[in-house]
């Protein structure tokens, strides 16, 4: 008996040992990927360019604040996110972190002090980045960003997301991935493609599912469900191979102009992917965008034809496509106007049918595709229902300086008539996605009446 | 002592069509630039987004995206024995306001003038000799020609985005086109778009009369478009909204679909509204501006604005009346023919048929401003001015252009205008209405002018501007003849009613009904100082660092809607701007 509590006792005093050693004992530090030649420079640019590619603008800069300064309102399972501010202020930003530090909460989520980030920050996906990108960041934030003083609101979450070294474990199940990059090897451009797609452009964040554990389920190219599609914050993050998937669906010129105006023939960056758009692709050359598009095409193993150029400027005309064989009886119903048509019908004819047309093609480049378009058949339906209550707009870009607004019906149509409309839409053109409730209606229009 | 503003090195009154394109164009050259524009802001959305926007009453009857006479207006005479009063409601011409001018509610017709328009003096001269020209009017040339003006007409079209089919391409004559146009050097931008019935019955009238009808030439798009800009358009839906209207489906050409969005991306240039500019300011020895003083609306406040370079591109009436204000020429005296400012004030000559069909059904809420067939088989190069006894032609146009209940409610004549009668009038032939319009043009006269008002000040204190204008003899004459060859083609489509509506010799100037928002001239262009206000360039003579856009550079109106040659003026403007002048500032001229 003495001998069994000696050992409990021993295994007890173990336990608190490992769980004291597991709370304070410093995390180590991944080695830099690359070693870099003690006299390496940046290439002037490059660490403004790699904070575009990564996007640290959207989640690091509030609504109407200074760039980089944080204070964004994060949403995440667990309660909300303030993010950092992370301009060379030494008191309330990164100005006193050194450059190991830097790296440390790029490659490992740890910040100076040894804090634990919470994987709102995409280390999962930076940890892949080049050593001489996540280099040249540092040295543009340090060198080029101004410092600005902005104490940001501290992240409370509840119990137990609060105890950040629990996020230690959740490290060993979420980076089983070595830091840095490991080209697949199909072409000098894809190769690119997938070097930003997978590291800075952290696509997987949002278009790879999530773990019963809310990691990534899918980090690299190698993976089986990289980018098979995403939930984020209420929305789609529609996936980006297989059947149906854009990628697919789409040649590597519209994917491109998709990511570096935000528009294209088909469709239209809304929601977050809006936000990617405005703040970082808009700004990548037109050979990453392509390169980016080529990859994604060719991930599954489809040919991939890369054209020279994308989103050139005009004078172009765009004529509007007819209603194809699936659209096609949606398209006649909807022309021949009989008064006894469906309510969905009659409030498409009535609001919808001017810009979007009877063929549910829309017009190319401005008027988005109703018809096989992931936001009206997602599995999320309060995206498609905000879009027709609180309208939605698409930010002007270089390349496509129009900003394009579609305005809300919310003033126009109730509750049961949004519903209608928004059922009609999921099932029309060949469409078949599940119908949307009133009450569903009356949640986002609540959401939104309260924000 | 007004507030000073930093130093531009470009100062743009007024940010319609002609104020974008020069701020695009000299933001492109790296120029600091600030537009000034006296009115909102607004923008697609939300200033006229759907379905607010086709609102008809608050917008096409009160005329709601127009200026406002209470915050800048003109006093009207016919003639130099009448004392001119204040247009206190608007009637005749509808002059525009806020961000977009004019350009925002425009109806999208989008013509370049005939060859022989801006030649007409040499046109009379070398073809029935100077003796046809009637005494009194200003006949003269324009001092640029059509070939030099081409590439600059192609390229506002393909910036503006128009649809049509080229009638002339590079000479080569093409059916289905304007056989009667200038050369173009490309085709369209983009392709016509689909007509309605009554342009149709038209059409097919015309052809049988031997006249050669074609689409036409529309501000507004038949595809999705993009322009040299970037910028984009969608495909037109016929609402028939369009003129008093910003468009909400991004369909009509305006400076919001064609260039703003660009424009406010750049970050050498600003804009500021509810900037009403009161004066240019010259230079001591009177040789150059210095730059603009401007009233600004939120501070209560004068504040001078000074800048290297001038624009002046604000409404044509606008344009002058600030001239005449700030001594940027002489004002133009018809009893001497000395001066020039005011000088060749013209206006448009319309007219047009009216038939009613028991068994057609024309759906009249379809349409778009700039819809339907057009022949211009009685165009200025067309007509025989010795033969005929006038100096100018017109084109003729079906085609509903305006969708709108409240005033697209054409009755037959003696129909009650109220009370069951009306209600049975239109009960009886709403739907069943066409009509053909003839768009003729104006000359310019010694007795037609614009000076400023001995009487009556704005709100600033500054005169008003005075618009002495009658209608005059020789286009009266066109308008009859255009009477005269339109009944017959009317009659020929057999309508069970056709009303005529042409004025006739000793008709009277009426500035109360609306009748074209085609005022031109005051600002004239010419070879010389002593014939008008600007050179070819645009440029005024008196300041060699002012520029003034605009219709009000136009020697006599064209029978044409004048927005594609304003547009071309401007790209040509900005060319020799961007070429010639910002290298060494001087008189181009």
């Amino acid at each position: 008996m003495r001998t069994f509590l000696r050992i409990i006792g021993g295994l007890a005093v173990l336990g608190v040992i490992a769980l004291l050693a597991f709370i304070f004992v410093p995390v180590q530090r991944s080695k830099p990927a690359q070693e870099l030649a003690a006299d390496w420079q940046p290439e002037p640019g490059q660490g403004e360019y790699v904070m575009h590619a990564s996007d640290c603008v959207a989640c690091h800069t509030a609504e109407d604040g200074a760039p980089l300064a944080g204070g964004r309102a994060i949403a995440s399972p667990m309660g909300t996110i303030w993010s950092t501010n992370i301009t060379p202020d030494a008191e309330t930003g990164i100005g006193e972190w050194s450059y190991d530090e830097f790296r440390a909460a790029m490659v490992d989520g740890i910040a100076k002090g040894g804090t634990h980030l919470y994987p709102a920050m995409p280390y999962e996906n930076y940890r892949l980045m080049k050593e001489e990108d996540i280099r040249a960041l540092y040295d543009y934030i340090m060198a080029d960003v101004a410092p600005v003083k902005n104490q940001v609101q501290e992240t409370q979450l509840k119990f137990p997301f609060n105890l950040r070294f629990g996020i230690r474990a959740w490290n060993w199940l979420a980076l089983t991935h070595d830091a840095g990059f490991n080209p697949v090897g199909a072409s000098d451009l894809q190769d690119r493609g997938q070097y930003l797609v997978e590291g800075p452009g952290h696509c997987a964040a949002c278009h790879s599912p999530r773990t019963p554990f809310m990691s990534q389920d899918g980090v690299t190219a190698d993976d089986d469900s990289f980018l098979a599609g995403g939930v984020i914050d209420g929305w789609n993050a529609p996936a980006l191979r297989g059947e149906g998937s854009a990628p697919q669906e789409w040649s590597v010129g519209e994917l491109a102009d998709y990511l570096a105006t935000g528009r294209n023939t088909h469709s239209a960056a809304n929601g977050e992917m809006g936000l990617v758009v405005e703040h970082s692709l808009q700004y990548l050359t037109d050979e990453d965008n392509l390169a980016m598009a080529a990859f994604l095409k060719g991930m599954d193993g489809a040919e991939v034809k890369v054209p020279a150029t994308l989103a050139a400027a005009g004078p172009t005309p765009l004529p509007p496509a007819a209603a194809d064989a699936a659209g096609e009886a949606t398209a006649k119903l909807l022309t021949e106007a009989s008064p006894e048509m469906p309510l969905g019908a009659r409030l498409y004819s009535d609001n919808c049918i001017g810009c979007h047309f009877a063929s549910g093609k829309g017009a190319p480049g401005i008027f988005p595709e109703l018809q096989d378009n992931h936001l009206v058949t997602g599995s999320e339906t309060a995206p498609l229902i905000s879009v027709i209550l609180q309208g939605a707009e698409v930010s002007g870009t270089a390349k496509r300086p129009m900003t394009l607004r579609m305005q809300g019906y919310a003033d126009r149509l109730s509750d049961e008539e949004v519903a209608e409309l928004a059922s009609w839409l999921r099932k029309a053109w060949g469409n078949d996605a599940g119908p949307v409730s009133a009450a569903d209606v009356a949640a986002v229009r609540g959401a939104s009446a309260s924000h | 002592m007004a507030r000073q503003e930093k130093k531009k090195d470009v100062v743009i009154v007024g940010l319609g069509w002609t104020g974008s394109i020069a701020g695009i164009e000299l933001a492109q050259e790296g120029l600091d630039i600030v537009a000034l524009e006296r009115g909102h802001d607004q923008d697609t959305v939300p200033n006229f987004e759907y379905p607010q926007q086709i609102d008809e009453l608050k917008y096409g009857v009160r005329l709601k995206m127009m200026q406002k006479p209470s915050q800048q207006t003109l006093t009207v005479r016919r003639n130099d024995g009448e004392t001119a009063l204040p247009y206190r409601s608007l009637g005749s011409f509808l002059p525009g306001n806020g961000v977009g001018g004019a350009g925002t509610h425009w109806n999208g017709l989008n013509w370049r003038p005939q060859p022989v328009e801006l030649k007409l003096r040499s046109h009379v001269r070398d073809n029935w000799g100077e003796q046809i020209i009637p005494e009194g009017m200003n006949l003269r040339d324009y001092p640029i020609s059509y070939d030099e003006m081409e590439p600059f007409f192609t390229q506002f079209e393909k910036v503006a985005g128009i649809s049509g089919y080229a009638g002339n391409l590079n000479g080569e004559i093409r059916e289905g086109g304007n056989p009667f146009e200038g050369w173009r050097s490309e085709d369209y931008p983009m392709p016509p778009l689909p007509t309605t019935y009554d342009a149709s019955k038209f059409r097919d009238a015309a052809k049988a009369m031997g006249y050669h009808p074609f689409e036409a030439p529309a501000g507004i798009a038949s595809t999705a478009y993009v322009n040299p800009y970037g910028m984009q358009m969608g495909p037109c839906n016929f609402c028939g909204f369009c003129e008093r209207y910003g468009c909400y489906q991004y369909s009509k050409s305006s400076p919001q679909t064609s260039i703003l969005g660009a424009l406010k991306r750049m970050p050498n240039f600003e804009y500021r509204t509810k900037s009403e500019v009161l004066r240019v300011e010259l230079a001591a020895d009177g040789k150059t501006a210095t730059g603009v003083t401007y009233w600004d609306e939120e501070a209560g406040e004068e504040v001078f604005q000074p800048a290297d370079i001038v624009i002046l591109s604000s409404y044509q009436l606008n344009n002058v009346h600030l001239m005449l204000l700030s001594g940027l020429g002489e004002a133009y005296n018809p009893l001497t023919g000395e001066g020039t400012l005011g000088k060749n004030y013209a206006y448009q000559m319309n007219g047009g048929v009216s038939m009613f069909f028991k068994e057609d059904n024309f759906n009249p809420f379809v349409g778009h401003g700039a819809n339907g067939q057009v022949i211009d088989d009685f165009s200025i190069s067309q007509n025989d001015f010795g033969a005929e006894g006038f100096i100018g032609g017109s084109y003729w146009r079906a085609g509903t252009f305006n969708g709108q209940p409240i005033r697209n409610m054409p009755l037959p004549k003696g129909t009650p205008s109220w009370g069951a009668g009306w209600k049975q009038g239109i009960g009886e032939w709403y739907g069943h209405a066409m009509s053909i319009g003839s768009h003729g043009s104006h000359m310019s006269y010694a007795n037609n002018h614009l000076d400023l008002d001995p009487t009556y000040t704005d709100r600033h204190g500054r005169p008003l501007m005075r618009m002495t204008f009658n209608w005059q003899d020789n286009d009266l004459r066109m308008n009859q003849f255009m009477k005269r060859k339109m009944e017959p083609l009317a009659a020929s489509m057999n309508p069970d009613i056709m009303q005529a509506g042409f004025k006739d010799i000793g008709a009277q100037y009426d500035v109360r009904p609306y009748q074209t928002t085609h005022n031109t001239g005051g600002h004239i262009m010419a070879e010389n100082a002593r014939e008008g206000a600007v050179n070819r360039y645009s440029q005024t003579f008196k300041a060699h660092n002012v520029f003034a856009m605009g219709a009000g550079n136009f020697v006599q109106n064209t029978q044409y809607n004048p927005t594609g040659l304003v547009g071309g003026l401007a790209y040509h403007t900005v060319h020799a701007i961007r070429t010639q002048y910002l290298s060494n500032p001087r008189p181009l001229v």
